[in-house]
């Protein structure tokens, strides 16, 4: 199995490793169980994503669609970040090996989860669906 | 200072330049075919019935017991699925294996469960030491075979292969021990051991990838795999690979010279566990002492796997991983599953295994390396944030 070279870079030299303070909107997303835990930390001014960091437990292609997937966030208003898709994240990495795609479901999913984290600290309704990756899993 | 160390013995090694030496007088000159009558046949069948019997001499057996294979896998499988055709004549229809066995030896009987066999899958301690109670319950006198690894090719644990021989004969069973991870690490006597069949694999004791044997003790009566000519005295066909079977002998020689350097390696080996499980939220997997002198395998709490050898492997570092993620199942190892570790801590497995190529030096490198990237890792884990806030 071979990492595409930009897939390397993420996984080397990840983006915005971390976690904000106060963040407006956390999702934490996988579980320990299939080996990959995301959590996406989001700073909200507005309707733009003007902070974003993440934390992740998990494989190669996990951490590098994390760091991936909050460069393609920040600075883009909600409603941007919530058109991201894993595909999207995938061809931004130059590909990834198949077994790894559903890495990138979980970088969707993470940032959809913290976005509805924030629509439910501000008191707004969710209305939109989050794909879960690892609905056929039992938790842990 | 940045170097190159392989620590993935376990899954194959390089071949010795001697190895290679012996193999190429039968690429060359000696190129016929064994079965032949004539001159360049008999030349060749010379060096295939010396190799054989350099290799029964090695194993403390008759040449006649030891036929060559394709690859381990093969082995097993004629083994298993020979034992079953042929037992199931006597109205045995009843397997006996491990939960912590090769893939080779899993998948082959659960193909036999698909034909009707019933299987049972005998667990293990923590340590990963197969159950002797649970195993002398599960043999019976429906018991075709039993099918225990010799040790274990993840963990490194050595199996009571004796005991369980015994066990299994003494309900008419026959035995089958799968020795390719044991073959070159351990001091093996088929008869002592008390085997009817023994698996062993040529890449994993420094001869090519492609080359296998089985040793089937003399009288003991299995069922073929492969059909065609009447090579292996009729029971494996297929021309002789000469070349590799020559490098196979060679191998297994040097293995045999080298188990008095072995004290060395489990120093070495002893050396690589003490450091490593300085890390915090480290622990061994497998037993302490009673496991193979190359094997180190240790999980590391609130990291994964492959993440952990990515980085190992940009350090110069070749290793391997019980981590769902390494392999395309995205399952979490089998055998550590079944020693009793939960899935978190399996996907943070490392498994470093070693050989007489292997240097203190290695080693130094190793221990130098490792603290560093799982601290690394740790730093971006979610699940090391709450451990980490604790610790201060």
């Amino acid at each position: 199995m071979q990492y595409s070279e930009k897939v390397m870079d993420h996984f080397t030299n990840p983006r915005n490793v971390g976690e904000i303070e106060n963040a407006d909107g956390v999702g934490m997303v996988g579980n320990a169980k299939c080996g990959d835990i995301m959590k996406m930390y989001l700073k909200i001014e507005g309707d733009v994503i003007v902070d974003c960091k993440f934390k992740t437990f998990g494989c190669g292609a996990a951490i590098a669609t994390s760091s991936m997937a909050t460069e393609l966030i920040k600075g883009k208003t909600i409603e941007e970040a919530l058109k991201l898709t894993n595909q999207v994240v995938v061809e931004a990495l130059e590909g990834l090996p198949p077994v790894k795609v559903h890495c990138s479901v979980l970088a969707e999913e993470a940032v959809k989860t913290a976005v509805a984290d924030y629509y439910t600290k501000i008191g707004k309704p969710v209305d939109f669906v989050i794909e879960k990756s690892h609905d056929d899993h039992d938790g842990k | 200072m940045a170097r190159f160390v392989y620590a993935d013995n376990a899954a194959t090694t390089a071949v010795l330049p001697e190895v290679t030496a012996a193999m190429l007088p039968a690429f060359e000159a000696a190129y016929g075919n064994p079965s032949s009558l004539h001159a360049k046949g008999r030349e060749a069948k010379t060096l295939l019935d010396g190799a054989r019997e350099r290799i029964a001499a090695v194993l403390g057996c008759e040449s006649g017991e030891i036929y060559f294979t394709s690859c381990g896998t093969e082995s097993d499988n004629w083994a298993i699925k020979g034992a079953a055709k042929r037992m199931k004549a006597k109205g045995r229809t009843h397997i006996v294996t491990t939960k912590i066995e090769h893939h080779a030896v899993l998948n082959t009987c659960e193909a036999l469960e698909r034909e009707g066999f019933t299987v049972s899958y005998v667990g293990v301690d923590e340590d990963g030491v197969v159950s002797l109670d649970e195993l002398r319950e599960a043999v019976t006198d429906k018991t075709a075979l039993v099918a225990v690894m010799y040790a274990n090719n993840e963990v490194g644990t050595i199996e009571p292969i004796k005991e369980i021989s015994e066990i299994a004969h003494a309900k008419g069973a026959l035995m089958f021990t799968d020795a390719v991870q044991a073959v070159g690490n351990i001091d093996i006597n088929v008869k002592e051991l008390g085997v009817d069949m023994l698996s062993l694999s040529g890449h994993k004791i420094h001869a090519p990838k492609g080359i296998g044997a089985l040793y089937i003790r003399k009288g003991v009566v299995i069922g073929n795999l492969i059909d065609g000519g009447g090579q292996e005295r009729r029971r494996r066909a297929g021309t002789e690979n000469l070349p590799y079977i020559l490098g196979l002998a060679k191998a297994l020689e040097i293995a045999k010279e080298k188990l008095k350097d072995l004290p060395r390696v489990a120093k070495m080996r002893d050396r690589l566990i003490e450091e490593l499980e300085k890390i915090p939220y480290s622990k061994l997997n497998g037993h302490r002492t009673n496991r193979l002198p190359g094997n180190v395998n240790i999980g590391f709490e609130f990291i994964e796997g492959e993440s952990l050898l990515l980085w190992l492997d940009i350090s110069g570092i070749c290793a391997s991983t019980g981590s769902a993620c390494s392999s395309a199942s995205l399952e979490a190892s089998h055998v550590l599953l079944a020693m009793g570790v939960p899935h978190e801590k399996a996907h943070g497995s490392l498994r470093l295994s070693i050989s007489h190529e292997t240097t203190d030096e290695d080693i130094d490198y190793i221990i130098a390396t490792v603290p560093t990237v799982v601290q690394r890792l740790r730093n971006m884990s979610p699940l090391w944030e709450d451990v980490a806030k604790n610790i201060k």
